[in-house]
């Protein structure tokens, strides 16, 4: 198994310390981590296992339970399309699927560059401006299929 | 204890305030279907829904297993509202379930089918999704096809509460749930000490052992000469898979059975354990007079040895340095027996009979060949046992008391059987060292501070003026707390046995289930009391022995004469003796 460097080992185990007073503190622990890293691999589970004396496999069910924990590293821009009730009928599907066409790539997978993520979300409250499309924050409106590749081309040449 | 009155079909009843209303029950004389529950609570997720009945104040149906009773409260079991539900429960579970009933090694004693059989679950619908499935076969000890697991969590829970580990648990979401170790990985790439106490509390055949009883059809058609032995914890639990009593000791019908198996020799692995006794009392000796390494620990277990290479990787030197009881046999069926009967090693083919799964991963270890051979070849569980004696239409209530073979290896003292107990190797060794240091036998014989199924039991015994004082634990949850104070430096002990399985090898995990729904004629208590009555079944043969301590068996005193040397000598080391190595938990 690869081997985490001495800085990560010493910020997970500084995001553990922070929930010891914690009766359950495994969700908390976990967020940080996500937030901090963008994936929590069973390495960084392990990690935690030691730290907290939850085994590692109730933290890989964890991990796994909820979609907003990734077990593998996401790209540098993360893509999310509204597939939402409203955005959905406004096109939303189509929208999702032209940017997995442009960048050869299925829902919740990465580009091989390491680049782009693509995601499917379910509603972001943004339903006046469907179809809505997130990257890394930013919410694109009433976002058309041939926008798309336009889109994607902005974030390659940043 | 306070007592509430409640009513059960319209019967008065007082029970215990706090039961659940599935345990006041069973005390009442009603069995409720029940699959995710286990053993008063070990497991109670109330996820199965098999077990729901009606009851006054409550909405709904409620799951019996997880709902309590209270004062006043009218339990209906039979009404057609609650049979329906519990029909349709049992339903939903075959839908989403392997439909190879026949084909299964747990034909006949799957709970699932059981329910579905009193629930009266027909009308189930096979054409829907299924749950995508893994079978892990990869592991000499225990298979997982996850087609037949209903995420009943009791592995889960059993690997937690035995051992602190809980190795297994779901992943995913939703349909999409399994039951496995962290990354639906392989029980051999995950840190499974590969107990088998999982297995012995699945309700269907999602988790068994890896059964080997074709190897035993392979030797026989390629001419081999089969020795079998059997461990002494097999001998106090294989009656149960004949219907029998728990804490039936059945040593002869066992022995006769295997003379009626085609087995050339049928040995008692007692022998070895009387040999490990001879090599283990002297090298605690050695370690003492010596300063070497304290406390020293047993390495009988191969749960236990699995479980310090994984997660005390840096204390291994406290292991004995002794191969466990049916490897040392092994070994010396190859050497010492082989050379006296005229045998070719090669053609040898030993067969062990274990109350263990871990037992089957061991024999694999690279550190227990011998001369290019492996100790031993094949592992049985006794269930496995079972199932071999009825495939070959051995009628086994039936069959007469016989001995074990006699000749060279056939000897063995009562301290050889009571390693089948936690406690029991201690006491044996605590035996064979006072006699070794004092040149006496020690008056009482028993060693009641090591008996027992207390976590840990702690004894100090004075030999002479030497106190040493010595621990016993079951279970790695205990194991561990033995064991941070071995790595903290803090151990006061000279000697642990550690035992994998909580009980120690009766309970082990290729012991008969214990399943109450099928054992309708055991007292209700039974998972409270099996443990007893079998450890009760092992030291009534111990004090049935006219010889209690390993160094009084003759044979072993022939074997040391003529073959061996010393104990802890050259050739006991190179026949006896092996070696540990840490191993990653997630490789």
């Amino acid at each position: 198994m690869a081997r985490l460097s001495e800085s990560a080992v010493a910020k997970i185990s500084e995001i553990c310390g922070r929930y010891v007073d914690e009766p359950t503190p495994l969700m908390m622990i976990l967020s940080d981590i996500q937030n901090e890293y963008g994936y929590i691999p069973l390495e960084v589970q392990e990690i935690v296992s030691e730290k907290t004396g939850i085994s590692v496999a109730e933290i890989y069910g964890v991990v796994t339970f909820y979609s907003f924990f990734s077990l593998k590293p996401k790209g540098k821009y993360v893509i999310g399309c509204c597939l939402g009730t409203a955005c959905y009928v406004k096109g939303g599907g189509q929208v999702f699927d032209k940017f997995s066409e442009v960048l050869g790539i299925k829902g919740g997978e990465t580009t091989a560059d390491g680049l782009f993520t693509l995601d499917a979300l379910r509603c972001i409250g943004a339903c006046g401006i469907a179809p809505a499309v997130s990257i890394n924050g930013k919410v694109y409106p009433k976002v058309k299929v041939s926008d798309v590749p336009d889109i994607v081309a902005s974030y390659k040449n940043a | 204890m306070s007592l509430v009155n409640i009513k059960i079909e319209g019967h008065p009843y007082q029970v215990e305030a706090g039961l659940t209303i599935l345990e006041a029950a069973k005390r009442c004389g009603y069995e409720i279907p029940s699959l995710c529950t286990f053993n008063h609570g070990e497991c109670n997720q109330g996820s199965c829904r098999v077990c729901l009945v009606e009851a006054t104040g409550a909405r709904g149906l409620v799951a019996s297993c997880v709902y309590p009773v209270s004062e006043g409260m009218e339990i209906t079991i039979s009404s057609p509202k609650a049979v329906q539900a519990r029909r349709t429960s049992v339903e939903l579970l075959l839908s989403n379930h392997s439909t190879e009933c026949q084909q299964c090694p747990k034909n006949g004693k799957c709970e699932l089918y059981y329910a579905a059989q009193i629930t009266g679950a027909r009308n189930v619908n096979e054409n829907g999704a299924k749950t995508p499935a893994t079978v892990d076969e990869i592991s000499p000890s225990i298979v997982r096809d996850t087609s037949k697991c209903i995420l009943c969590g009791r592995c889960i829970a059993r690997c937690g509460n035995a051992h602190g580990l809980s190795v297994l648990g779901f992943e995913n979401r939703g349909f999409n749930t399994i039951v496995g170790p962290a990354e639906n990985r392989s029980f051999m790439d995950s840190p499974c000490i590969l107990c088998g106490q999982c297995v012995s509390v699945c309700p269907t055949g999602a988790l068994m052992e890896k059964s080997e009883i074709g190897k035993i059809d392979e030797a026989k058609r390629v001419g081999k000469y089969i020795v079998v032995q059997t461990a002494p914890a097999v001998r106090a639990a294989l009656g149960e898979e004949f219907g029998m009593k728990i804490g039936t000791p059945v040593t002869g019908k066992m022995v006769a059975a295997l003379h009626r198996l085609g087995f050339d020799k049928v040995y008692d692995t007692n022998f070895g354990a009387d040999l490990t006794i001879m090599e283990e009392a002297n090298e605690l000796l050695l370690r003492m007079k010596n300063g070497g390494v304290l406390p020293m620990i047993t390495s009988c277990s191969p749960g236990w040895v699995n479980y310090a290479e994984y997660y005390y990787g840096d204390q291994l030197d406290h292991l004995s340095s002794c191969k466990s009881p049916h490897e040392m046999f092994g070994a010396i069926v190859k050497s010492y027996f082989a050379e006296k009967n005229g045998l070719d090693p090669k053609n040898i083919f030993v067969v062990s009979i274990m109350p263990c799964t871990a037992k089957k991963f061991e024999k694999e270890r690279p550190q227990l060949v011998t001369n290019g051979l492996k100790d031993v070849d094949c592992v049985l569980t006794t269930r496995e046992l079972g199932a071999l004696i009825r495939r070959s239409g051995i009628n086994f209530a039936k069959l007469p008391d016989e001995e074990f073979d006699q000749d060279l290896l056939g000897e063995y003292s009562g301290a050889g059987v009571i390693f089948g107990v936690t406690g029991g190797v201690m006491e044996a060794a605590l035996r064979t060292a006072y006699h070794a240091l004092t040149g006496r036998e020690h008056d009482l014989i028993k060693f009641e501070q090591v008996r027992g199924l207390e976590g840990i039991k702690e004894a100090s015994i004075d030999i002479d003026g030497t106190v040493v004082n010595v621990a016993v634990a079951h279970g790695m949850k205990n194991a561990k707390i033995l064991m941070d104070e071995v790595r903290a430096g803090t151990s006061k002990y000279a000697f642990i046995e550690i035992m994998g399985c909580p009980g120690g090898c009766v309970a082990g995990g290729g012991q008969p289930y214990v399943k109450p729904c099928f054992l309708p004629d055991e007292d209700i208590d039974i998972l409270d009391t099996y443990k007893q009555k079998r450890t009760a079944a092992i030291y009534s043969e111990d004090e049935r022995q006219s010889v209690r301590q390993s160094h009084n068996n003759t044979q072993i005193q022939k074997l040391y004469a003529e073959y061996l040397g010393e104990p802890c000598g050259h050739r006991a080391h190179e026949l006896l003796h092996t070696t540990y190595a840490a191993r990653e938990r997630f490789n």
